[in-house]
């Protein structure tokens, strides 16, 4: 027993010697609110992180928190790491808005970066994509490749960024059919394969052709696959689980932005702010164009080319499903009514609970 | 040849203390092994898994913090399960609990005064109550299994949570994200020890004591025990097991109904689409690791409440995957139960030749 006390007592002091050798510039520390594995959302971000290593080699060590509940156990996590000496600390879900900004509070010296959240603070910045933008482009090549004229949605919750992404999607597909239909199914979740899977067997069902997620798992793609129906990646490229029914693919680069911030820590030039970049910034990257004829591919490729010289998808006329008018002909919508958006646009089955 | 369980004449009464000690060092054991095996030395896993988060002031209050509400919640269901009701909602008893208690602040914001707290304690533990009432009902007037009927309803009730939370509910001043406003400080449980833990500690063991002291010495807690262990017995003297199990129910929905309150109240100061990472469930594993006494159920829930620290530990000090922490207390109650079968049970080895009959079967 008491050989087995020396020993452990041997083991945590070299592991502690050798946590203190390694010393880098700075520690960045990532709190995911999914697993690493999820090929969606955390994954992305884990691919940033692995990024950062990469661009600064011993520069700077990272730290990250996987599948971390929204709630008391964020606040724990982000302390946690706040304590263990991160320089910066990136809050990468919605739900870890107010634990951020309270921990914060706490370690004026600890630089906070939260993703898709509006509190800032002087230690927090937050940062955001215009995934609206690459949900524009899908949607016209739902509508140019649906037979059925409809494309089911598997929407996660009612949020501004989902709602607005459905409009962005509808509006892209009117922009080529204006008739088309865009079903939609809640599922309440932004990762579970076995709910998103049902959402997408049931809007196959009810006569979609084309599935649109905003779920991170990969599991619609995959039953698009087998029905021999067609759909889009969500966050990464997906098309490796779906190789003869994935589009193209949404893809969450925070690569460059997790880069840009890490090195302003390091310069001491940190600030905070609201980002929120699109394709024009290489924040939002669309997958190889596949699986498609070439006339749609161009069409695709010219409304991406039209996003980054500066064109808005929320650009009038925009008509509510009530029949105000949001954006008369060629008004553009200001970044706070997309940020904020709580109702759909014509032509869109479903009712947004208000 | 097989395998056979044989109940033991006699019971160890040492042995049942010492079972879940034993449970934890098999736990312990394997853990070493999955360390191991994950290419992390399984001594310095070992220290950082249980170890490390005792080391520090702010972690043990973290820990202490997480096993509040498992330690509250357990202890009402060591009263449920004690009395041979299988009341496995306390999630949902949770869940309705924390929206009582959040009526008044959110409903009516203004109203911050003294009364403000002890009001929304008590709008909680009735709530949980009420909640948990419906499957306690549906066993006493339609017979119906209160396993389904308890867990069915925890659906419901994070649905009627997600419902409110989103709409009728939502900050007004949230952007249209999907959640309540924050409440004011006189709605706000207060900490104490500096920060991490709140009143709903001292407030947890304070019920948990009473507790045990009522189940041990009361003629209530006799009648717990009694009407669990022989309910004809027990009908003989007179206890009603339909009155026990409106009560068990009652008592635990309200202890479950008063932790989501206090969570929600101290830890998250609004609600959310999602208020508990699973307690209701964990506080089972909690109840019967505690052997179904309040105070062994203060350890136990310490002893989970370290496993999520530690869980966290291990994977930001040595990036080990956060599903360890989930294998860990799953091996734990997997032990347990284990220790406490084999408490109540031997194993023998039978041979096929041997008729059941005769007895006396040869065993290896």
């Amino acid at each position: 027993m008491k050989k087995f006390l020396k020993a452990t007592v041997a083991a945590v002091a070299f592991a502690a010697a050798g946590s203190a050798a390694q010393a880098a510039d700075l520690k960045a520390c990532f709190v995911y609110v999914g697993p690493v594995g999820d090929f969606g959302w955390t994954y992305q971000h884990d691919q940033g992180r692995l990024a950062v290593e990469e661009h600064f080699g011993d520069r700077v060590e990272t730290a990250y928190l996987e599948s971390v509940a929204e709630g008391p156990d964020a606040e724990r996590a982000i302390e946690r790491f706040a304590r263990e000496g991160c320089g910066i600390i990136f809050t990468t879900s919605f739900g870890y808005m107010n634990p951020t900004i309270k921990v914060a509070k706490k370690f004026p010296d600890v630089k906070f970066e939260h993703a898709t959240g509006y509190k800032t603070a002087d230690n927090v910045a937050t940062y955001n994509s215009k995934f609206h933008q690459g949900r524009y482009i899908i949607g016209q090549i739902a509508a140019k490749q649906s037979k059925t004229g409809t494309a089911g949605y598997i929407a996660s919750f009612p949020i501004p960024e989902v709602v607005s992404g459905i409009n962005a999607f509808m509006l892209g597909a009117q922009s080529v059919n204006p008739d088309f239909k865009v079903k939609v199914v809640w599922v309440n979740t932004w990762f579970d394969p076995g709910k998103e899977a049902d959402a997408a067997k049931a809007l196959i069902d009810q006569g979609a052709d084309v599935i649109s997620q905003h779920t991170d798992s990969t599991a619609p793609l995959q039953v698009a696959q087998e029905r021999g129906v067609h759909g889009f990646g969500q966050a990464s490229d997906m098309i490796n689980f779906a190789k003869d029914a994935q589009y193209t693919a949404i893809i969450d680069d925070w690569a460059p932005y997790y880069i840009h911030r890490v090195e302003e820590v390091l310069n001491g030039t940190w600030e905070s702010h609201s980002s929120w970049e699109g394709l024009a910034e290489g924040h939002v990257v669309m997958a190889p164009y596949t699986n498609l004829p070439e006339d749609v591919v161009a069409m695709a490729e010219a409304t991406e080319q039209k996003i980054i010289d500066g064109w808005e998808p929320f650009t009038g006329p925009i008509i509510k499903r009530d029949g105000t008018v949001v954006a008369e002909e060629g008004v553009r919508l200001d970044d706070g009514a997309i940020l904020g958006m709580n109702w759909y646009v014509q032509g869109i089955d479903d009712e947004l609970e208000q | 040849m097989r395998l056979e369980l044989v109940k033991r004449k006699e019971r160890s009464a040492s042995m049942a203390v010492m079972s879940p000690l034993v449970a934890v060092g098999l736990t312990a054991l394997a853990a070493a092994i999955i360390f191991a095996i994950s290419g992390v030395n399984p001594l310095v896993g070992l220290y950082e898994f249980f170890i490390d988060p005792l080391t520090e002031r702010w972690s043990l209050e973290a820990t202490i913090a997480k096993a509040t509400p498992l330690i509250l919640i357990g202890c009402g269901l060591a009263v449920c399960y004690l009395s041979n009701n299988w009341n496995i909602g306390a999630e949902g008893q949770f869940v309705v609990g924390a929206l009582f208690g959040s009526a008044l602040p959110v409903l009516f914001p203004s109203f911050e005064n003294a009364l403000t707290l002890p009001l929304m304690l008590i709008f909680g533990a009735v709530g949980g109550a009420l909640w948990a009432l419906i499957p306690a009902v549906l066993k006493t007037r339609f017979n119906t299994n209160e396993i389904l009927t308890s867990l069915m309803l925890v659906y419901v009730a994070s649905l009627l949570l997600d419902y409110l939370v989103r709409g009728p509910w939502r900050d007004p001043d949230g952007f249209n994200f999907p959640e309540s406003r924050i409440f004011s400080d006189a709605a706000t449980l207060p900490d104490v020890f500096g920060g991490l833990m709140s009143l709903a500690t001292p407030i947890t063991i304070v019920i948990a004591i009473v507790l045990a002291i009522v189940l041990a010495k009361t003629l209530k807690g006799f009648e717990i025990r009694v009407m669990g262990e022989s309910p004809r017995a027990g009908s003989f003297a007179g206890f009603s097991a339909k009155k026990l199990t409106i009560f068990s129910f009652a008592l635990a929905g309200a202890l479950a109904g008063l932790a989501g309150t206090m969570e929600v109240s101290a830890a998250l100061n609004q609600l959310l689409p999602s208020i508990s990472p699973g307690y209701g469930f964990t506080a089972i594993i909690v109840a019967f690791l505690g052997r179904l006494n309040p105070i062994g159920i203060i350890i136990a829930g310490f002893v989970l409440a370290l496993s999520y620290i530690g869980g966290e530990g291990v994977q930001s000090g040595l990036g080990v995957s956060n599903e360890i922490a989930s294998v860990i207390q799953g091996l734990l109650l997997f032990f347990v139960l284990a220790c406490d079968t084999l408490i109540l049970y031997r194993v023998r080895l039978v041979t096929r030749k041997v008729s059941a009959t005769t007895g006396e079967p040869s065993h290896v």
